[in-house]
């Protein structure tokens, strides 16, 4: 790219174009029309929106802490592909969560209002996140493969039954954001049922730790059928997770009969006086992923890149 | 979806250039990843216009954590720049969500020519969505030596559109464009 002088060519307004991707991250909502449906409550869409979106960003940071960990390239890539994909979900639900948000009422949602993904994913703390607990869970250190599959298939199988009902959402932002998260999680849910299967019907071994893997998930299961206010209040625009445990139940015997597991019958971890993951209530492990993910941004909090 | 593209001499040109269509313009910019394609061709290019002498083009993303979307901006942005465009806007959709079905004939036909296997049709489902435990059921032939005989390595390959396939005939690896 040319320019006519030396100030063109610094200047702001051509920045863009001396970088392979860019200097900055644009609105991944870019030209979206982002306006609330009737009768929304911004600030309630917000929370929502939160949730959603934080459930993908920490569980992606679980996945990319898979790479040059994986037991093959070909998983390696697997992996890091499928934290992009939710990387990407979670751009768009955070970008969405900080437009719907409005400053007033004080609330969980106007603390977002206008807030870009950045500020959202970077700089909130450990009790302002509203993802649920099975997506903090460490499967990387020590190594554990059959762990994080575990957590993938639940983590796949329950978002996959949301997002599918949430295509039908009376916003068209999240209708659409569920639309395409529904045909990324379909193959992320079969990645991760076709390991388990492949480990379960394994060798003696293989299927000790598969059944060990899913054992240590399944205490994070019950908290992600508990409806939570904001999803009531947000009837036709949010989904009741409790209306998808038959499907999730479903497909989770279906996979285990086939990987010669059984299905664990482990009762749910109990929250901190009955508040969890979607509370601001979290395992002792997200303290130090958040570290982990925060560390550059915080530390060089003009950046970009 | 796609409306008609306005007359050429509305605008002002900013540059001594000679001014084509708007839309052929953004017509030839060619997807980052697979430089064989235009944005055009692989779907991604859903819309141009002239609004009041601004250009505005609507994309919309393959896969939601798609890093290319920046660059495709930037590159739509510039290119009709070049060709006179001074005010230029780049929309995103993301409804419908993108499918490779909207890989056009001439697409499909590049991608094989550059050694990459084109999708097939999309599965249509309504309600629950099936497991796949096993592979993929729909044959896929290997753009090399053209035999049906292809096995999946992996589901992932360099880019999140592509899976990694190899031919148990001529023994290559291809990849091979998801069907989404």
């Amino acid at each position: 790219m040319s320019f006519d002088n030396a100030y063109e060519a610094v200047s702001e307004a051509n920045d863009q174009a001396r970088w392979a991707f860019g200097t900055g991250f644009t609105d991944p909502l870019s030209g979206v029309d982002t306006s609330l449906p009737s009768g929304v409550d911004g600030n309630d869409l917000a929370s929502y929106c939160l949730m959603l979106g934080d459930d993908a960003l920490i569980m992606s940071h679980r996945l990319q802490q898979w790479c040059t960990r994986a037991p093959e390239l070909e998983d390696e890539v697997a992996l890091a592909n499928i934290g992009l994909d939710l990387l990407g979900q979670a751009r768009l639900l955070l970008t969405r969560a900080g437009k719907a948000g409005t400053a007033m009422p004080a609330s969980a949602g106007a603390a977002v209002a206008d807030r870009p993904e950045d500020a959202l994913a970077f700089f909130r703390d450990e009790h302002e996140f509203r993802n649920i607990r099975l997506a903090e869970l460490s499967s990387h250190e020590p190594v554990d493969f059959a762990l994080v599959i575990a957590q993938l298939l639940v983590f796949a199988t329950w978002r996959l039954a949301l997002l599918r009902r949430l295509t039908d959402s009376r916003d068209p932002v999240l209708a659409a954001i569920a639309a395409k998260g529904v045909k990324e999680v379909t193959y992320h849910r079969d990645y991760a049922a076709q390991w388990t299967v492949r480990l379960g019907d394994g060798t003696d071994y293989s299927h000790r730790r598969m059944q060990s893997g899913l054992d240590a998930v399944w205490p994070y299961v019950g908290e992600l059928f508990d409806t939570h206010p904001v999803e009531r209040a947000l009837a036709d625009v949010a989904v009741d997770p409790a209306m998808s445990r038959t499907e999730f139940d479903d497909v989770l015997t279906q996979v285990c009969s086939a990987a010669t597991l059984t299905v664990p019958d482990i009762p749910p971890l109990a929250g901190v006086s009955g508040r969890k993951g979607r509370d601001g209530v979290h395992t002792e492990e997200m303290g130090f992923l958040l570290a982990e993910m925060q560390a550059v941004a915080r530390a060089h909090p003009e950046a970009t890149w | 979806m796609v409306s008609a593209v306005t007359s050429q001499g509305r605008h002002t040109p900013n540059q001594a250039r000679r001014i084509s269509d708007p839309r052929a313009v953004a017509e030839t910019v060619t997807d980052p990843e697979l430089p064989m394609l235009t944005l055009a061709d692989l779907g991604v290019l859903r819309d141009v216009s002239e609004v009041d002498g601004t250009v505005v083009v609507t994309i919309t993303p393959t896969y939601t954590g798609c890093p290319a979307m920046d660059t495709m901006r930037d590159d739509l942005v510039h290119a009709l720049r070049d060709a006179g465009y001074r005010d230029v806007d780049v929309r995103t959709v993301l409804h419908p969500p993108w499918s490779s079905d909207w890989i056009t004939d001439e697409g499909k036909r590049k991608l094989a020519e550059a050694g990459i296997s084109p999708p097939g049709a999309t599965p249509r489902n309504d309600g629950p969505i099936p497991l796949t435990l096993g592979s993929p059921v729909h044959a896929v032939r290997c753009p090399h030596c053209g035999a049906a005989n292809t096995e999946e390595l992996s589901r992932f390959s360099a880019t999140a559109c592509k899976s990694l396939r190899r031919c148990r005939v001529c023994a290559e690896p291809f990849e091979h464009v998801k069907e989404i």
